[in-house]
């Protein structure tokens, strides 16, 4: 009987799987019933990428695997084969955060942080696409990532904010955003600079 | 007078937030250690049985395991209270949820733990289990604990303050209601995972999810029988708390147990079915207020019960259930106060302390009362509450004192905004609005453990390189605790929050903070930073002054300089100012620590609900309801919030914004639901996150917020609290909202579609348009311990002349003939 | 962490290869395409393949493509690529609403629409972990001989759970299933069966290859669902609404409810209703009426049963009101 290439063998033995993490190109060897998110945290030392429930009903494990978010607990590694993976590692250019990733910090968006790498590869994914989305189309990217620290406010604006950034333009920022609204100020000396 | 400042108020961004945004920070489940073995738990599958045999032997057998235990091996009970040490870390002869911890395994890996957890034989002699409150209240046996108040009470108080039948007998009209609040669960996104180290060397390290570092180190070192001196407890980051990473868990016990008969580091992660077992969340609710007032809306008297359903063990729940009574009084003036509270230990996980921790199941009760009192008196709700505020630096009935004081402005923000006066009832038919209001403590008064040592300490270090060290046992929890000590020291030695290095949460490392527990972080620590810093700072003035030949008075530290006011070219860096001060007195260390101010409540019980100071909030919410369903949403929520003085703004908004999410999530959908009908059994109806509602993006209101700052003597530059407090006035101002859109009272959180269509199918048949409890359980709560109340002259102590100058206890259900029943 | 349990694994690059290796496992087989569905019940233990026959390296399956004016999909279309499909957009759009209703973004990235046809029947006392179903002694859709839902019944009352399901029955959509015999063609309403474990009609070994699109011209479809939440959560109680018009009358009117019973739920009655008459508020609410008698959700999801039976009559009415708007 013939079978395709990714075959493999049972039980215990490992198969053998070449793809690209990162933009780098990665072999590695595990048991093929493990799932992608498993591989990245346990054979890659890739712990960027969380999980919250390996059940596909969080979106906390969430990488992009060629450019698309997908749920890394329900994704075996060996469908990895020959494909690209992008996880939170592999935002950053070098010591430049992604705009996403500074927009993110700048204003709070992430709280404990553990929904953060699955949040920021799948508005990666959108802006990506979608230069510039809507709060609507922001909100329905973002429907199938659970966070419990944000409320989602600040995670909305940062994504608004580094898609402006990404077009090139120097947007600061809202007031509200900073400060909530009609915030008294006269507390603040300047800072000196 | 708000401080003036340079970096605290400034909107910065975490200093850990970096590592955040890639996936840097490493989380407990982000340990991988060398030689790691993997713990798995066996859980009870009956809610109530004596354990007749736990068998392992055949376990051991099985591939890759290296070790098993059972309760034998740890037979030292643990708790989180020192009156409730109720728990094992395995059980040994008795098992009281479905979930409950029974037996471990450390394998070589996940799988094989797994697979040999159907290796265990486990014999139950099942006992009638309870399933709800009035289950609990029913029958008295079999006891689900040995201990507690009969039965299986766990607790029962009964506490008046001041004469509440005269303020009764002085009231226009006495308004009498029932309430009941769900449970909800936190949801930490991370699953609770530590990791065991026990060393060649005899020592033991564990890190863990915890919340409260100091806690886990006192249980490892009761249950293992091991001088604490050998224990280090890491808290790492957590992914997500609110309250329910503050016990301290079985399963950090056993791993540690583990990892001490193995000789090799041992992990657990808890699978999130896992994470609903351990809970800890909001306890069930039951609750009657009745309250009396003045026409224009004082009130005279108020008498509030409750009955909290507890779950199987003590947890945080004694001090839950006095918060259940305790804060009613710190908004609204209330003269004459009574409250009964009770706790039943029930077959189910655990309650504890969740956001709020006992209080929003009252202030939901407290505020849909109010509004119903409003509308029955013809008054504007926004503006009754405004007329009867606790004033500023005030004593309440019940003896706590009451610092800063912001809500009436939070008040008028959120009536504004909202555009309340012009709004509220004329909406289309199926739109309202809705106000509540709430406070919330800054940290509690008295530490669990009743000692004189600080609640929080600081240890800085100056480095002669001009770096500086902020060493805390406190634990981000992702409220950016670790960010406020860099801000306050920042601040103070006029350096930048960046330059710093902050290290917390460690036990070896760092002096004790008590956690990230009760809002207390900000306020404790803050002020024990700021201690720190103005120690450190005065060593630097000193040396710099004399250096500049100027007054220490002149010396101005800011921008990463040390000089003189007067002239500011006359300086030195930072970096100078510490190698002269270190040439001058040595090393460079200092300490802060915090403690609260005494309450002045000497009463049983006057342990909860004394502050160092009271957060404020008020919250108008907008609802949309489609009446031919009773499905709503929220659209936009407006709120305010008195936090004293913003540390940093941007975080106090995430809070705020983060708050009413919470507050939403438990208003519209979250709930702990069980099933008692299975098999004579109580398991959780759907332990997933698919199946436990927590909102998504779409179901986010938009949120206007506003920060009042109304600084507080006690706060760090005036901060108060902002992590809990505004998920308070959220459930109430939704209830109210539906009353607003289609006229029906929703007594009963969460206020689901199904209740809403309920009420209105009421309304359409002529009947009271009402969904909620019917009637209240008999408690036998004791007789009132009295306190005369500060205006009657009591000095703070139940007054034994007043027990005995009144009949001991009004029956609770003979209530005087004036009450309105509605 | 939840880990899969250990199985064999094939990747077969064609139809033929799949089927023939999945003849091969017999019992202990299982096809899979996503995985979104599959997997879950196999870390809950409530599916235990030995041999599981991945089908995402089959290209004859990933087809899209027009046929005679009909839309032929191929079964592993990711559905998110049927959801942004301008073709799919412009002629059905009731049929990309109903696959933007499914679950979340990155679950439609994986997950696929023969998948979807397929989905697993629900029930909160068998989508469970392993330990809680031992909990409870199990029940008969896996491991247990009861149905604790109604420990009367004598079969498993599973609820069918397919967002595109209910739409595709109203659109009279159709499937083809192939095997070692060859191919045939089916009504998507024939692929069920009223019975929460052999919930389809279907032999466990035929692989459904393709859904067919009808011709998009004189009739209209339209899908409204009732869930918890606007993302992840199945449909408890679901309509798919079809109506073809002559002139202004309706010529034939096709109702489906999903999320009542283990298969969807026609509503003849209520289809009757509307013959021959204008689709208008009258019609509508005569149709909505007689649409709530003959749904009888059980106590298995989420919401109120009692109330999801009140709601039937909305949600059927606010399904043909969608049908009255230019858009559908």
């Amino acid at each position: 009987m013939e079978h395709g290439e990714n075959s493999a063998p049972p039980e215990r033995s490992k198969v053998h799987v070449g793809f690209h993490v990162n933009g780098e190109p990665i072999e590695a060897a595990f048991a093929p019933h493990k799932t992608l998110l498993e591989v990245l945290r346990e054979d890659l030392a890739l712990t960027g990428t969380k999980h919250g429930c390996e059940l596909g009903e969080c979106g906390t494990c969430a990488v992009l695997v060629d450019g698309r978010p997908v749920l890394s607990c329900l994704y075996l590694g060996l469908e990895c084969a020959e494909r690209r993976i992008e996880t939170v590692e592999g935002m950053a250019a070098g010591p430049s955060l992604h705009p996403l990733q500074k927009a993110f910090a700048d204003l709070g968006a992430a709280q404990c942080g553990y929904c953060t790498p699955g949040i920021l590869l799948t508005a990666k994914a959108l802006l990506d696409g979608n230069a510039k989305p809507t709060l609507d189309e922001i909100k329905e990217a973002l429907a199938g990532n659970l966070c419990r620290c944000t409320g989602y406010i600040k995670i909305f604006e940062a994504v608004e904010l580094a898609a402006a950034w990404m077009r090139g333009e120097e947007l600061q920022p809202r007031r509200e955003t900073l400060y909530g609204t009609d915030y008294d100020e006269s507390g603040l000396l300047p800072v000196v600079r | 007078m708000k401080a003036r400042t340079r970096v605290v108020g400034r909107p910065y961004a975490k200093i850990d937030a970096a590592a955040k945004v890639t996936g840097q920070t490493k989380f407990a489940d982000d340990l991988f250690l060398p030689r790691m073995l993997h713990c798995k738990l066996l859980r009870s599958k009956v809610a109530h049985a004596r354990l007749l045999r736990v068998d392992a032997g055949h376990a051991l057998a099985m591939p890759g395991v290296v070790a098993v235990a059972t309760g034998r091996d740890l037979p030292v009970s643990f708790g989180i209270l020192p009156v409730s040490q109720d728990e094992h870390a395995l059980a040994i002869d008795r098992v009281r949820y479905v979930g409950d911890p029974i037996a471990a395994v450390a394998a070589i890996d996940e799988d094989a733990a797994f697979d040999a957890l159907d290796a265990f034989e486990v014999e139950y002699e099942p006992l009638a289990p309870f399933g709800s409150i009035d289950d609990a209240i029913a029958r008295a046996e079999p006891r689900i604990h040995d201990y507690g108040d009969g039965g299986n009470f766990h607790k029962l108080v009964s506490m008046e303050f001041g004469d509440t039948a005269k303020g009764f007998a002085r009231a226009d009209r006495v308004y009498d209601d029932l309430f009941f609040y769900e449970g909800s669960t936190h949801l930490p996104l991370e699953q609770h995972a530590a990791v065991a180290d026990f060393g060649p060397d005899g020592k033991l390290t564990v890190w863990s999810a915890t919340q409260t570092p100091h806690y886990v180190h006192r249980a490892l070192a009761k249950v293992l029988g091991l001088p604490a001196a050998r224990i280090r407890v890491i808290a790492t980051p957590n992914g997500g708390g609110f309250g329910g990473k503050s016990d301290p868990f079985n399963h950090e016990i056993v791993v540690a147990h583990l990892s001490r008969v193995t000789g090799r580091p041992v992990k657990i992660c808890l699978t999130r079915e896992e994470v609903f077992y351990c809970h800890r969340g909001r306890h069930p609710t039951l609750m009657r207020v009745k309250t009396g007032v003045k026409r224009d809306g004082a009130i005279t008297a108020m008498h509030f019960q409750s009955v909290l359903d507890g779950g199987g063990y003590g947890s945080y729940g004694v001090a839950s259930t006095y918060y259940t009574g305790a804060l009613q009084t710190v908004t609204y003036r209330v003269p004459a106060y009574r409250f009964d509270g009770a706790r039943v230990f029930t077959n189910k996980p655990p309650c504890g302390p969740k956001r709020g921790h006992g209080t929003p199941q009252p202030r939901y009760a407290l505020e849909v009362h109010l509004d119903k009192i409003a509308c029955d008196l013809g008054l504007d709700p926004a503006e009754m509450r405004k007329s009867h505020l606790v004033p500023p630096d005030s004593v309440t009935a019940n003896f706590l004192r009451v610092g800063s004081m912001g809500l009436g402005a939070c008040i008028d923000k959120v009536i504004e905004a909202s555009g309340w006066r012009e709004r509220r009832g004329r909406l289309p038919v199926g739109r309202g609005l809705g106000l509540a209001c709430s406070s919330y403590i800054s940290g509690a008064g008295l530490p669990i453990y009743w000692n004189s040592m600080p609640q929080s300490g600081v240890q800085l270090k100056l480095d002669r390189s001009g770096g500086v060290t902020v060493f805390c046992g406190s634990i981000d929890i992702g409220q950016g605790s670790d960010s406020v000590l860099a801000y306050v020291v920042a601040e103070v030695l006029g350096i930048d929050p960046f330059d710093i290095r902050v290290v917390t949460a460690d036990t070896d490392l760092t002096p004790v903070d008590l956690g990230s527990y009760s809002s207390r972080v900000t306020l404790m620590t803050g002020n024990a930073a700021l201690q720190a810093a103005e120690r450190a700072r005065e060593l630097l003035v000193e040396a710099a002054a004399a250096k500049l030949a100027i007054r220490k008075a002149r010396v101005v530290l800011a921008d990463r300089r040390v000089f003189d006011v007067e002239d500011p070219d006359n300086g030195m860096s930072f970096a100078d100012a510490v190698v002269l001060a270190e040439s001058k007195f040595g090393t460079i260390g200092t300490v802060g620590s915090y403690t609260p101010p005494p309450s002045p409540g000497r009463y049983r019980g006057a342990g909860v609900g004394p502050s160092p100071a009271y957060s404020y909030s008020a919250a108008v919410v907008e609802v949309d309801v489609d009446p031919e369903t009773g499905i709503y949403t929220v659209p936009k929520v407006w709120i305010a919030h008195d936090v004293g003085k913003c540390i940093n703004p941007v975080l106090v908004v995430g809070q705020v914004e983060g708050s009413v999410y919470m507050g939403l999530g438990e208003a519209m959908m979250e709930e702990m639901a069980y099933r008692s009908d299975v098999n004579g059994n109580v398991v959780h109806k759907f332990p997933s996150l698919l199946e436990y509602k927590s909102p998504t993006t779409k179901e986010m209101s938009e949120v206007v917020t506003f920060l009042v700052e109304d600084p507080d003597r006690n706060g760090p530059f005036g901060a108060k609290e902002v992590g809990q407090g505004p998920l308070l006035p959220i459930p109430p101002a939704v209830a109210n909202s539906l009353f607003d859109a289609v006229g029906v009272r929703v007594d009963e959180i969460p206020a689901t579609p199904e209740k809403v269509l309920a009420a209105l199918k009421l309304a359409a048949a002529g009947k009271t348009a009402r969904v909620g409890p019917t009637s209240f359980p008999d408690v036998p709560y004791p007789p009132p311990m009295r306190v005369l109340t500060p205006e009657e002259g009591g000095d703070g102590r139940a007054g034994a002349a007043a027990v005995a100058s009144r009949p001991a206890a009004e029956n609770s259900k003979n209530e005087s003939p004036e009450t309105a029943s509605r | 962490m939840m880990r899969l349990p250990k199985f064999r694994y094939y990747a077969p690059r064609t139809i033929a290869e799949a089927i023939a290796i999945r003849v091969d496992a017999g019992p202990d087989g299982a096809y899979v395409a996503g995985g979104t569905d599959l997997y879950p019940n196999m870390k809950r233990r409530q599916q235990t393949p030995k041999v599981v026959v991945g089908l995402s390296r089959i290209d004859d399956l990933r087809r899209f493509e027009e046929r005679e004016g009909r839309l032929v999909l191929g079964a592993g279309l990711q559905l998110s690529e049927v959801e942004n499909d301008p073709r799919v957009r412009s002629r059905y759009p009731g049929l990309a609403h109903a696959v933007s209703e499914i679950s979340t973004p990155p679950l439609r990235n994986m997950g696929t629409i023969g998948g979807n046809l397929l989905l697993d029947t629900r029930c909160n006392y068998y989508d469970q972990n392993y330990e809680w179903r031992k909990a409870i002694d199990f029940c008969m859709k896996k491991d247990g001989t009861i149905c604790w839902v109604a420990p009367g019944s004598p079969k498993c009352l599973a609820v069918q759970s397919a967002d595109t399901v209910p739409v595709l029955i109203a659109m009279s959509a159709r499937a083809v299933l192939a095997s070692r015999d060859g191919e045939r063609e089916v009504a998507v309403e024939d692929l069920y069966e009223n019975d929460g474990i052999d919930y389809l009609r279907k032999r466990p070994d035929e692989l459904l290859t393709t859904v067919i699109l009808p011709k998009p011209n004189g009739w209209r479809a339209s899908y409204r669902k009732l869930r918890r939440r606007g993302a992840f959560d199945f449909p408890v109680l679901s309509v798919g609404a079809a109506v073809w018009l002559d002139g202004e009358r309706v010529a034939a009117a096709r109702l489906v409810l999903g999320g009542v019973a283990s298969a969807p739920l026609r509503l003849s009655s209520a289809e009757a209703v509307l013959d021959g008459r204008r689709l208008d508020r009258e019609s509508i609410e005569a149709a909505a009426a007689a649409a709530a008698g003959p749904s009888r959700p059980m106590d298995n999801t989420d919401f109120s049963f009692f109330w999801r039976k009140q709601v039937t009559s909305r949600f059927v009415a606010r399904a043909l009101e969608d049908l009255t708007r230019p858009s559908a």
